[in-house]
């Protein structure tokens, strides 16, 4: 049999491996994504890429301008921080504070249920009864558009927001809040000059996280944003975010065609964004994690 | 016990794959080529290898222009196209010795579809082109309400969306503001919800909740798309190498059987009969 001295070694490298095996998928994904995508940037020049708006990869001769679906994908984000940001930070703060503690056992894990509802009960519920509601409130053609988009990624990133918040809040130690009251403060006073200022970047963090979930989203916007490669001037138009075009069009392009390319040049640029929302998060996250220990 | 078992049928599956390898590869044919005629030769394909045990036949996609440049090079036994054959390409298979022949295996229609509430009975295909292109924007040109067009298409990739732009849009770029969705389904999903919404599907998707236009004051059916008089229409095809012979030649026979019809059928196209 083997001693223990090999299968100690075993183990640790055993280990090492499964340690290792996201850092090498998140890798492969990169690979895979630029040798795929790349060869469009060269072709159609990534200026053009990027900030023309005719999104015509079939037609000959073709158009691969992305502006308009980038300008969505934002646009949508923004809109669904409009709506999920005071409700999520809101009931973080009515959690953490207000609510009594055997409620708030309740409470947490049911919000945190919605983020595990499939994206595709979201869509439907979006298409079927808030997007007619919406065409109905408007007097729209269609409730297919930006604002149903929006108000259905703000319900999704709410879990996100709220649970990240509440934590942010929660952390903040308790003699913050003692020394606050015991200076005079109301409760509000408190919590508007000392709780929230304290916690806030890690609600920023949460709020990033959230962001990413968004913009990411993918059936749900295919569902319910209208998909037309409009730009998005005005919120109750349709609109057809970056991830609806990938999901929609990927099955049918030819592999290795410019069409194949320019989905994902899309995915790189859609890659880059989360990414660049992951290192933001991160950097408010650290910030937070020195101010909550004192420093 | 349950290791017996288990034992016992990994056994017999390395039996019943050892079996099958000797039978296979005896006899086999290779399809490639649209999209569009995919799903018929895959579940012809499907259906003509249970029937004949032993004969293997492969499918793969690709696209029309694909499926003939492989067949003039000879790599494959059949391709599948949406369209007729280019000049361009009868030229470079003769110089590569190889004699394109076609076979209309079926017909592909498109339906207009709108909200059954209305009004509008009929649209020329120039006033499809006004519409798919932004040009007219409201039912009233129509005759139909003041109301404004929610003008819905396939996404830009389907087969359906070029059947439709090469014959109603001759080509032109379609109307940014136009709604794109990735299915025929949810095409029809949306025109039934919508009351100012235009649409097309297959003919297949039309129901109660959606209502056909005429175009060019033909109404969609199976037999005014097999008989040509619908516009929105196309033939679909497979070309051989010369006339076939062989298998190849049984599985055109098969696909223009009966039979093999009904599964155009089954798939969504019209049959030839």
């Amino acid at each position: 049999m083997l001693n223990w001295k090999t299968k100690e070694k075993v183990i640790k490298n055993t280990l090492l491996f499964f340690a290792f095996s996201s850092i090498l998928f998140l890798a492969g994904i990169i690979v895979v994504l630029f040798n795929e995508g790349a060869p469009i940037f060269a072709k159609v020049g990534i200026f053009k890429f990027m900030f023309t708006g005719d999104w015509y990869p079939t037609y000959d001769p073709a158009g691969f301008g992305i502006y308009n679906l980038l300008a969505a994908s934002i646009v949508v984000t923004i809109g669904a921080m409009v709506f999920a940001v005071p409700f999520g930070v809101a009931s973080a703060v009515y959690i953490s504070y207000i609510l009594p503690k055997r409620f708030k056992n309740i409470v947490k894990p049911t919000i945190e249920m919605l983020a595990g509802v499939p994206s595709v009960i979201y869509g439907l519920f979006g298409m079927k009864i808030l997007s007619p509601y919406i065409k109905e409130l408007f007097g729209l053609p269609t409730g297919l558009n930006a604002l149903t988009a929006m108000i259905m990624l703000g319900i999704m990133a709410l879990p996100t927001i709220v649970s990240l918040s509440e934590d942010a809040i929660t952390a903040v130690p308790k003699s913050f809040r003692d020394a606050s009251l015991a200076l005079g403060g109301t409760r509000l006073e408190t919590m508007v000059r000392v709780i929230l200022p304290t916690a806030s970047s890690g609600i920023v963090t949460a709020i990033i996280l959230g962001m990413g979930r968004a913009i990411g989203e993918t059936m749900t916007v295919l569902m319910v944003a209208g998909g037309a490669s409009l730009f998005p001037s005005n919120i109750l138009k349709p609109v057809r975010p970056m991830t609806a075009t990938i999901a929609a069009e990927m099955g049918e392009a030819p592999v290795g065609s410019d069409h194949y390319q320019a989905l994902f040049g899309i995915a790189i640029i859609l890659f880059i964004i989360t990414l660049i929302f992951n290192i933001f998060a991160d950097m408010a996250q650290q910030r937070f994690k020195k101010k909550v220990s004192g420093e | 016990m349950s290791k017996i078992n288990s034992f016992a049928v990994v056994m017999a599956l390395l039996l019943v794959a050892v079996m099958s390898l000797g039978v296979m590869a005896e006899d086999s044919l290779v399809i490639q080529g649209s999209s569009t005629v995919l799903p018929i030769a895959q579940k012809a394909a499907e259906v003509y290898m249970e029937k004949n045990p032993g004969v293997n036949i492969s499918v793969r996609g690709g696209g029309s222009g694909n499926g003939i440049a492989a067949l003039i090079d000879g790599a494959v036994d059949i391709a599948d196209s949406s369209r007729f054959i280019k000049e361009k390409e009868v030229n470079a298979a003769v110089k590569n010795g190889i004699f394109p022949v076609p076979h209309r295996i079926a017909m592909d229609g498109i339906a207009v579809v709108i909200n059954p509430a209305n009004s509008v009975e009929e649209l020329s295909l120039e006033d499809l082109k006004n519409i798919y292109t932004g040009k007219v924007t409201n039912w009233k040109e129509f005759g139909g309400k003041d109301m404004e067009i929610v003008v819905v298409s396939r996404d830009s990739s389907s087969g359906t969306f070029e059947v439709f732009n090469d014959i109603a849009l001759g080509g032109e770029r379609l109307f940014q503001g136009a709604l794109l969705q990735a299915s025929n389904g949810a095409v029809a999903g949306v025109v039934a919800d919508t009351e100012g919404a235009i649409g097309y599907v297959g003919l297949g998707y039309l129901s109660e909740s959606l209502k056909a236009v005429k175009v060019n004051g033909v109404a969609p059916s199976n037999a005014t798309v097999a008989s040509g008089e619908f516009p929105i229409a196309r033939p679909l095809f497979m070309f051989t190498d010369g006339w076939p012979e062989g298998l190849t030649a049984k599985f055109i026979n098969f696909v223009l059987s009966k039979d093999g019809q009904k599964l155009v059928k089954d798939q969504g196209f019209v049959p030839l009969y």
